[in-house]
């Protein structure tokens, strides 16, 4: 490892540790205790966490955290396109969680997806006499109006399980009369300490209710694979799957972007799993891994040097055939992505980018970054876990500083002091950086672009960076550091 | 206006006790109001004549918010001119009870029915304070004295020291206090003596030993209180003393509520339970 140890001019381990020395010291003393091990500079050599993570929300500061039901709706079960998924509970969370990921959808809506909200609207009486009569009519109804959805995920807000209805039984009863699956999720907003939980438990859903429950009609090949972590962000999956195609694999499944329910029950058939967010779905393969000894790998889709990486590495796990196309793919892409280097790389040489997103990117993107000719000087997560930040330590360059869940006071100050050309975050923190006439973009949502992976996301990747940090709006803004 | 809840044990006479004890005040000229804090909706059968009172929540559900509910449709009136209202709620196992109390009372302050002709309100409250919902009653701006129904049976005592414990948490930071415990008698040995101990150690009062008499029975199955049915009997001389040192009550305490081992000393001191031997723990009589 020790000879691809990089240095960003200006940061020393001892630079990074004043600054969040200086940055915690406004805090009272068991706030700077509790944040303290949460905030740490790199070591890329050592290839292991330098951070502490997963861990309750210091109260005072603001967290850009959402919630386990965040978790299930908006992340693994809301992308699945030809099911109905259920906000049960208050209005509100199903409403605020409508469409907001911004993962895309193929198909006629209410024919083949089913991109709408539906909740159970919980009033006081729902409270006080309980949801489960309500839910079973929902659930009627929804079939009986969509009567082409696969199936019907009941997705648990808080109040349904701080009043213990019993969505379980009335899933049962209800998958019996209806004949289609129906996936009760307890992903109640207060369960665990972020959205992280709720992907896990999603996950377990999936296990308990669909894996395994369908076969694929045609005849398995050595080349099935699914993709797993993929949530077709502005249509990253349509860069995904047909490059995954073009090399010779048969992708069965995506998980869970533009999903289908029927491809996600059948994938337990496949020869391996690809997975790109790690975070969220990490547990599904480890469960078919166990459960039908299906091997899986990660691989990173951001930026033609991770891509061929990426690539290589899959061909690594399979026939001369598939080395191949894989081959002839990166010699054919080769020459387009290094035009979109060429164009771009000299407005973006040595401009400094900080992200905070949510389990992946934060260190996935990087390499998209470098291809650009742009340093990655500070990155964290909002709801990554110990093993997150042990493949986040080789990625980030040396020293650089590391944040788990900031709160948005620490990522001021350590933005104040880094100075960087763009910052990629969120929607809640886009307007602070912008007010301090930093360049931002939203990384959770691509902010209204993408897609952002495989070749084709990294010419709009490239164009969007671009665009950020080179508009000419902020020349008019006067920074106020 | 004084607003009184009535806490104790499931089952040990909350609602008759509240309803002849109202009944009396109302005989004395007094104007009241009972809240049912229950989902079984029986806090006011016994003034209303009436199986079951249409409760608040039950007209939230049939109209579908609360917000569609009038005063009217949920207030009734009873003998001697009392004001009914139940909360409401579901049958046990579903929902949550706790937040029909909330929401009913919630809905009465919102819509005046505390008028300032009223002398008295009071709460009739589920057995256990189980969750926040069965203490609302007692929150800052609602009741401020409370009576516990007890009897001489261990568990009601049990009950009875345990709700104190719930009022001392209330009254160290609001206007909560215990005004006294009522002895529903069950005629078991020395209740008198004992209950008049328990509420020495709380630091309260017996306010009244009610004997147990069968005409509260007999008044009952007519959906009546002992004081309409049979005004001249002993019984409903027995509410309406009740009614009159409820009215005239001053000691108003920041209740001191009991250790387990004191309470198990108290009810060995008298003969209720055995001198601790460890020995006969966990053995059944056959054995």
């Amino acid at each position: 490892m020790s000879d691809n140890i990089r240095k960003i001019e200006g940061i020393t381990k001892e630079s990074t540790e004043a600054l969040i020395a200086k940055t915690l010291s406004v805090y009272p003393e068991k706030a700077r205790k509790k944040r303290a091990p949460h905030l740490a500079a790199n070591d890329q050599g050592s290839g292991s966490a330098c951070v502490k993570s997963n861990k309750k929300t210091v109260p005072g500061v603001m967290s850009a955290r959402g919630c386990a039901y965040a978790g299930a709706k908006g992340v693994v079960w809301g992308p699945i396109r030809d099911m109905v998924h259920v906000s049960h509970g208050p209005v509100g969370c199903g409403w605020y969680s409508w469409g907001t990921r911004r993962n895309m959808m193929s198909g006629i809506t209410g024919v083949t997806n089913f991109a709408m909200q539906f909740t159970s609207d919980f009033q006081e009486k729902d409270i006080v006499y309980g949801g489960d009569k309500k839910l079973k009519t929902l659930l009627q109804e929804a079939h009986e109006l969509f009567p082409l959805a696969k199936g019907i995920s009941v997705l648990s807000e808080c109040p349904v399980g701080l009043i213990g209805d019993d969505i379980n039984s009335v899933a049962k009863a209800s998958a019996k009369e209806l004949d289609i699956p129906v996936v009760p999720c307890s992903c109640e907003g207060f369960r665990g300490v972020s959205q992280s939980l709720g992907h896990h438990i999603s996950n377990d859903t999936i296990r308990d209710y669909i894996i395994g429950t369908r076969e694929f009609a045609e005849p398995e090949s050595p080349y099935d694979i699914s993709l797993i972590g993929e949530y077709n962000i502005g249509g990253d999956a349509w860069s995904t799957k047909p490059l995954l195609e073009e090399c010779g694999f048969n992708v069965k499944s995506v998980w869970t972007g533009d999903g289908e329910l029927e491809k996600i029950a059948a994938t337990h058939t496949v020869k391996l799993n690809v997975i790109h967010c790690y975070r969220s779905m990490n547990y599904m393969c480890k469960v078919m891994e166990e459960k039908y000894g299906i091997p899986w790998i990660e691989l990173n889709f951001f930026g033609p040097t991770k891509i061929r990486e990426s690539l290589r590495k899959l061909a690594e796990l399979f026939d001369d055939n598939i080395k191949a196309k894989v081959e002839a793919v990166i010699a054919k892409y080769d020459p387009i992505m290094q035009a979109i280097v060429e164009e771009y790389k000299p407005r973006l040489d040595g401009k400094k980018v900080m992200l905070l997103v949510g389990g992946l990117r934060p260190r996935h993107t990087i390499g998209a970054y470098e291809d650009l000719g742009m340093d990655c000087v500070g990155s964290g997560y909002e709801f990554a876990h110990n093993d997150d930040y042990d493949r986040t330590a080789p990625e980030m360059p040396d020293a650089t500083v590391v944040y788990d869940d900031p709160s948005e006071y620490e990522f001021e100050k350590f933005a104040d002091a880094l100075k960087p050309d763009l910052i990629g975050s969120g929607i809640k923190e886009k307007y602070v950086f912008q007010k301090m006439g930093i360049p931002f973009r939203q990384m959770h949502s691509w902010d209204y672009s993408g897609p952002y992976h495989g070749y084709k996301g990294f010419e709009v990747f490239a164009r969007d960076v671009d665009m950020a940090i080179n508009s000419p709006t902020w020349k008019l803004v006067k920074a106020p550091f | 206006m004084r607003q009184i809840a009535i806490y104790g044990k499931g089952g040990i006479g909350k609602s008759t006790t509240t309803q002849n004890t109202v009944a009396g005040l109302a005989s004395l000229g007094k104007k009241v109001m009972i809240v049912g804090c229950d989902p079984k909706a029986d806090s006011t059968r016994l003034i209303l004549h009436a199986k079951a009172q249409n409760t608040v929540m039950d007209l939230v559900r049939e109209l579908g918010t609360v917000e569609d509910l009038e005063l009217q449709d949920v207030m009734k009136i009873g003998y001697g001119d009392i004001k009914c209202v139940e909360s409401g709620g579901p049958e046990p196992g579903v929902g949550c009870a706790g937040r029909g109390v909330i929401t009913a009372i919630n809905f009465l302050e919102e819509n005046g029915a505390y008028t300032p002709d009223l002398d008295f309100v009071f709460y009739d409250v589920l057995g256990d304070v189980v969750c926040g919902g069965f203490a609302m009653p007692i929150r800052e701006g609602k009741a401020e004295e409370i009576y516990i129904v007890t009897s001489g049976e261990m568990m009601a005592m049990y009950a009875a020291n345990n709700i104190s414990k719930g009022i001392l948490k209330y009254a160290t930071s609001g206007k909560v206090r215990l005004a006294g415990l009522i002895c529903n008698a069950r005629k078991t040995d020395m209740e008198f003596e004992l209950i008049s101990e328990l509420a020495r150690r709380l630091g309260t009062q017996m306010i009244h030993f009610v004997p147990r008499d069968n005409q509260v029975q007999r008044a009952e199955l007519r959906r009546m209180t002992v004081i309409e049915y049979s005004p001249e009997h002993p019984q409903a001389k027995e509410y309406l003393t009740l009614a009159q040192k409820i009215a005239d009550n001053k000691m108003l305490v920041i209740p001191t509520p009991l250790e387990m081992e004191e309470l198990e000393e108290l009810l060995m001191k008298f003969g209720i339970m055995e001198e601790e031997d460890e020995a006969i723990v966990g053995i059944a009589e056959a054995a």
